[in-house]
């Protein structure tokens, strides 16, 4: 069943469940956040209105920058603002921020420790038709890697809006990582959210989880579906939401891991250096137990449509499904 | 900008004579770092840090400091001789350079230094920075109030970010930024316009909308006539393009650049301290 204590989406099962792009929730986000504090200020690549920070930039035009299609001038600027009290977010396609610009971000913001937020849209192979050049994933894995970097992957459109704000105020490096793609909200206005905190949306009805599925990002309701047909099969589930995947909610997953014994991440993303391994990380040094990765196995993606592409890479319901069998028989 | 007075153009003189010593010494002390650079930009950094910046290292953080960025951080025995010559730190701690645990990172790192108003080293990044804090104070209606200069090298002219900082401050008629490239003509593998050719340099700085003034780099009164006019203009962001010579004050690292990136032995340094100290040969006793 749905958490009852986090106040989700009810409506989740129904045929028309409610579907916005996760992009959307944090332009909706960063207008908050603009009027919460005047020290806000946004910076864009030329990609203002596809990263969503066009709602800002009408709401605030004196506080908007146009950096033109230069990613490497993007964080470089905004790392400068920092230095003099702002705090800049700066949205580009995660294939270029922080694809391109790695290196400006790791010495002008990680290693100066200025409060930059770096916005990487349409990240994930779900960004379809436009093919494996501009499918970012890679990006997790490169900004956990980083010192003083936070990073952080919402599962939609309304922990977009409430992450952004909280970046916002949060005083540290971060990355957002957000997709094109629109997806089911799960969430509602009244779920709780906090950095470096995971939660369990689903949980059996009764009794304890035999398989701990740990998800980010727009997978988490593949992940929640999942959890729902196996439960008439009479596999106990519990599924996490890791919207924090630095800093990691260790004390969670390593309670998760106890509760179940076996493990299975979901992620829109290289398997290599993602997510998964931030869990096997933990998981290796404080309870080891059998895990089994959702991901892309070390290729590039192709263009197609969203679904079909998930399922050929292996990250769909039915991929899931057999990791789930084939964690429950590794089990000891 | 403050006259400058002949006296006060003399005592500028031994002081970056001070500043070259001390960047000798730590540079033989630490046994590895970088030589040509630092000793071309001690009259600039002399002449900003004893004249031109608004600053207090008694109170390095003071709010209402003009900023300094440096963006070719392997030069920075010359901004730590210099900020220990005007009281940030004592003079005695140049020693610990490249040390473990030192604040003298041989990179700059705000981390250990939090007031240096960023870190450097990987090339072609700081003028950007600049360009974001002169924004900032734009934004802030703060523009009247400091400037921010940004010290870049000719070398990393050859970075695409560089440029498109250069771009946008064009775009953006930032007026609160002075840029000073030393132009020195060296860099790692030889000289730059052999290694990639950056003439005509003037011309491209104006094409991206610059105000743009060529100066000698080691001539007090110059240098202080272009920071004035710098301040001055009107609309558009500055670059003062300074003609430094790589290691300039030790005849025999002068414009040779196979002195960029290595330290003098304690041999090579105690006759470059010898000539320093006897300003070129022009009096007999070393002064001290």
């Amino acid at each position: 069943m749905l958490n009852p204590n986090l106040k989700l989406n009810t409506k989740l099962w129904s045929g028309d469940v409610e579907a916005v792009p996760i992009r959307r929730g944090f332009g909706e986000g960063l207008v908050k956040a603009g009027e919460a504090d005047e020290n806000v200020v946004a910076l864009c690549a030329d990609l203002t209105e596809s990263t969503q920070m066009h709602f800002f930039k009408e709401k605030f035009p004196e506080r908007f920058t146009q950096i033109g299609v230069a990613e490497q001038n993007l964080v470089t600027v905004a790392s400068g603002m920092a230095a003099m009290g702002k705090i800049p977010f700066c949205s580009s396609y995660a294939m270029f921020s922080p694809g391109r610009n790695w290196e400006q971000i790791r010495t002008t913001i990680a290693y100066n420790d200025r409060p930059v937020k770096i916005v990487g849209s349409h990240a994930g192979i779900s960004v379809g038709p436009d093919g494996g050049t501009h499918q970012a994933l890679e990006d997790i894995a490169i900004m956990r890697a980083m010192p003083n970097m936070e990073v952080v992957s919402p599962c939609d459109a309304i922990e977009a809006k409430k992450i952004t704000q909280l970046l916002a105020k949060s005083g540290k490096p971060a990355y957002l990582r957000l997709a094109r793609e629109k997806t089911p909200i799960m969430t509602t206005e009244e779920t709780p959210v906090a950095l470096g905190k995971s939660q369990i949306f689903w949980m059996p009805d009764v009794g304890i989880a035999e398989v701990g599925i740990i998800a980010t990002g727009a997978l988490l309701y593949q992940a929640i579906l999942v959890a729902k047909e196996l439960e008439s099969e009479g596999v106990k589930i519990k599924v996490m939401n890791l919207v924090s995947i630095k800093p990691m909610d260790v004390e969670g997953i390593v309670s998760l891991a106890k509760e179940a014994g076996a493990i299975v991440t979901v992620e829109e993303h290289q398997v290599m250096g993602g997510m998964g391994s931030a869990v096997a990380e933990v998981l290796a040094q404080h309870f080891p137990v059998p895990i089994e990765f959702i991901g892309v196995q070390d290729k590039f993606g192709q263009s197609g449509k969203p679904d079909e592409l998930i399922e050929h890479y292996g990250m769909g319901k039915s991929s899931i499904k057999e990791a789930v069998k084939k964690v429950l028989k590794r089990k000891i | 900008m403050a006259f400058l007075s002949d006296t006060k153009t003399k005592e500028l003189k031994l002081k970056a004579n001070n500043i070259r010593e001390s960047i000798i010494s730590m540079l033989v002390e630490a046994g590895s770092g970088h030589t040509a650079g630092p000793l071309g930009m001690a009259d600039i950094f002399t002449l900003f840090y004893f004249h031109v910046l608004k600053h207090d290292p008694k109170n390095p953080l003071w709010v209402e400091r003009d900023r300094v960025v440096l963006s070719n951080g392997h030069i920075c025995p010359v901004l730590y001789s210099t900020m220990a010559h005007a009281g940030y730190f004592p003079i005695e701690e140049l020693k610990t350079l490249r040390k473990f645990g030192s604040r003298l990172q041989g990179h700059p790192h705000r981390e250990y230094m939090p007031w240096l108003e960023n870190s450097s080293g990987p090339l072609g990044a700081g003028l950007s920075q600049a360009v974001g804090m002169a924004l900032a104070d734009r934004i802030d209606k703060k523009d009247n109030d400091r400037f921010v200069y940004c010290f870049m090298s000719d070398g990393e002219l050859d970075e695409g970010n560089t440029w498109e900082g250069i771009m946008l401050a064009g775009k953006l008629k930032i007026r609160n930024l002075i840029a000073i490239v030393d132009r020195n003509n060296i860099q790692i593998d030889g000289f730059t316009e052999d290694t990639m050719p950056l003439e005509p340099l003037v011309d491209k700085w104006r094409a991206f909308n610059w105000h743009v003034i060529e100066v000698g780099g080691h001539d007090f009164q110059s240098l202080n006539e272009a920071v004035s006019e710098a301040q001055s203009v009107y609309g558009k962001p500055t670059v003062i393009i300074a003609h430094t010579i790589p290691g300039k004050g030790v005849h025999e690292f002068e414009r040779d650049y196979k002195w960029h990136g290595k330290p003098p032995t304690k041999e090579e340094g105690k006759f470059a301290l010898s000539e320093l100290r006897t300003l070129g040969g022009q009096i007999k006793s070393e002064h001290q």
